[in-house]
């Protein structure tokens, strides 16, 4: 478990992440409204290279990044909208991770479809301002988490 | 005078509408039509490309034969070509071009921004360029001046939540119902705005922008404390909505000089405390105040059609090879916004 005392650590944690973070990977982001998802995928955004808005992907569903903005192509995506799994195939993610990083919020959504090499991080909050940090590690990421 | 066929598909809605570039707006359906009660959005989109095939066909048909108008008459057809969700924007630019084919009708590709942003000019034929837009919704909260057709400037937009969102998820928090929009504003009637003590993000700073994340957040502590009502926080959370709302588009309207009118767009703009306080601000800078009919805010094809009409009225229309595109900023040149947490 990680403790992150303020939405600041968050970021740093998400920047961190993202230097280690290859094209086709899914980062795989738990947690209830609040909880700080977000925050951390902005710091991942931020480690890529994008220097704009990092706006909510919550109405569009998925936020897409590209060259030259970012390091690797990577979307952003909530699945908090989506209702029925027949949705989901539509959006194309198995295709999308030939070359493009992936950011999933609400990932539970995806039910038995969340690739099992995900790197899965669950947040809590854990009193004011906190955040507790857990993760579920894939073979493929062993050597890269906890990130030093 | 032009007669325009307008194609949606970007979002959740599948929409059709027959317009011309003088205002009449011949038929318009929206598929489904739970957007009428769902202002801000749905938790059941109609996300999948798959809808958008089985619907759109049937929808131009109706349209074309509500208005009694055949394929061959229209002068030229209107599609969104983005930004939105990729699959969606495909199926209903696909169509448009394959009838601009097959009818050998131009072809214009819509920004489904600068459809909202050009909208209000459908309904008031009053309302002459340039003037200030805050585009509310859901998936949208910006203010734009807009100059012209295809000549826009954004002067803020939000960095992290939509405003509509800010109500939806401050609904789920609250535990009012859905959707979340009208619950709160209903719920805040019986609250004091007073009561507790929310942050108002960005209000007062030099930058333009809007933030709503830190409030949402605020409203599940206020929540969690146990020292607070329901209505008293949906009352404040309201009120602190309207208190940014208001700050900066006040700050806008200094970048906003020459502006003709203040106008609101989005379906945010059903909440009365908003559309008020709005009201109340073009008042006080001596500006009409115009906010067009809630069917018109939300996504709709007659927006398209008006917005294709200008364009082909400008002569600018597009090629057969025109792309759909997820990301599809109005204004490239605007200032990249800075995310909440990082100093530059």
């Amino acid at each position: 478990m990680i403790r992150l005392t303020g939405e600041a650590e968050t970021e740093a944690l998400g920047r961190a992440l993202a230097a280690r973070l290859q094209p086709g990977e899914v980062v795989a982001l738990h947690g209830d409204l609040g909880a700080g998802k977000t925050s951390l995928a902005r710091g991942i955004l931020r480690g890529l290279g994008f220097e704009g808005d990092v706006a909510s992907p919550t109405f569009p569903i998925i936020q897409v990044y590209e060259a030259p903005d970012v390091r690797i192509p990577v979307w952003h995506i909530d699945l908090y909208r989506i209702e029925d799994e027949s949705e989901l195939e539509e959006l194309a993610l198995d295709d999308a991770r030939w070359d493009t990083a992936l950011i999933v919020e609400w990932p539970e959504r995806l039910g038995a479809a969340l690739w099992p090499d995900s790197l899965q991080l669950f947040l809590e909050r854990d009193g004011e301002g906190a955040r507790a940090l857990t993760a579920q590690v894939p073979p493929a990421w062993k050597d890269r988490w906890p990130l030093p | 005078m032009s007669l325009i066929l307008g194609i949606e598909s970007s979002c959740d809605e599948t929409a059709a509408a027959l317009v011309t570039a003088d205002r009449r707006i011949l038929a318009h359906r929206v598929a489904g039509q739970e957007s009428a009660h769902r202002p801000f959005g749905g938790v059941v989109p109609e996300i999948a490309a798959r809808a958008h095939v089985e619907i759109l066909p049937s929808l131009i048909e109706e349209v074309l034969a509500e208005a009694n108008i055949p394929l061959g008459q229209v002068d030229a057809i209107a599609a969104t070509a983005g930004p939105g969700l990729i699959g969606g924007v495909m199926v209903g630019l696909m169509t448009a071009k394959g009838l601009s084919l097959s009818a050998n009708k131009p072809l214009v590709a819509v920004n489904h921004l600068e459809g909202h942003a050009l909208s209000p000019m459908l309904t008031d034929p009053d309302l002459a360029f340039p003037y200030l837009l805050l585009l509310v919704s859901g998936g949208h909260c910006q203010l734009l001046f807009v100059e012209g057709v295809g000549r826009y400037r954004r002067l803020a937009t939000t960095i992290d939540d939509a405003a509509g969102e800010a109500f939806d998820k401050s609904a789920k928090l609250l535990g009012l119902g859905f959707p979340g929009g009208p619950a709160v504003e209903k719920t805040a009637q019986e609250g004091d705005s007073r009561a507790v003590p929310l942050p108002r993000p960005l209000v007062g700073t030099a930058e333009p922008h809007f933030s709503f994340a830190g409030l949402k957040s605020a409203v599940l502590r206020a929540r969690e404390s146990g020292r607070y009502t329901v209505p008293d926080i949906a009352a404040s959370f309201q009120k602190a909505v309207v208190d940014c709302l208001i700050d900066r588009t006040k700050r806008a309207l200094m970048h906003a000089a020459g502006a003709t009118a203040l106008v609101v767009a989005g379906g945010v703009a059903a909440n009365q405390a908003v559309r008020g306080a709005l009201q109340q601000l073009a008042a006080s800078h001596d500006l009409p105040f115009v906010a067009p009919p809630l069917w018109l805010c939300t996504d709709n094809a007659a927006m398209i059609a008006w917005a294709g009409a200008l364009r082909f009225e400008a002569g600018l229309v597009d090629d057969l090879d025109v792309a759909a595109r997820a990301r599809w900023p109005l204004d490239p040149h605007a200032e990249k916004a800075r995310g909440a947490g990082v100093k530059a």
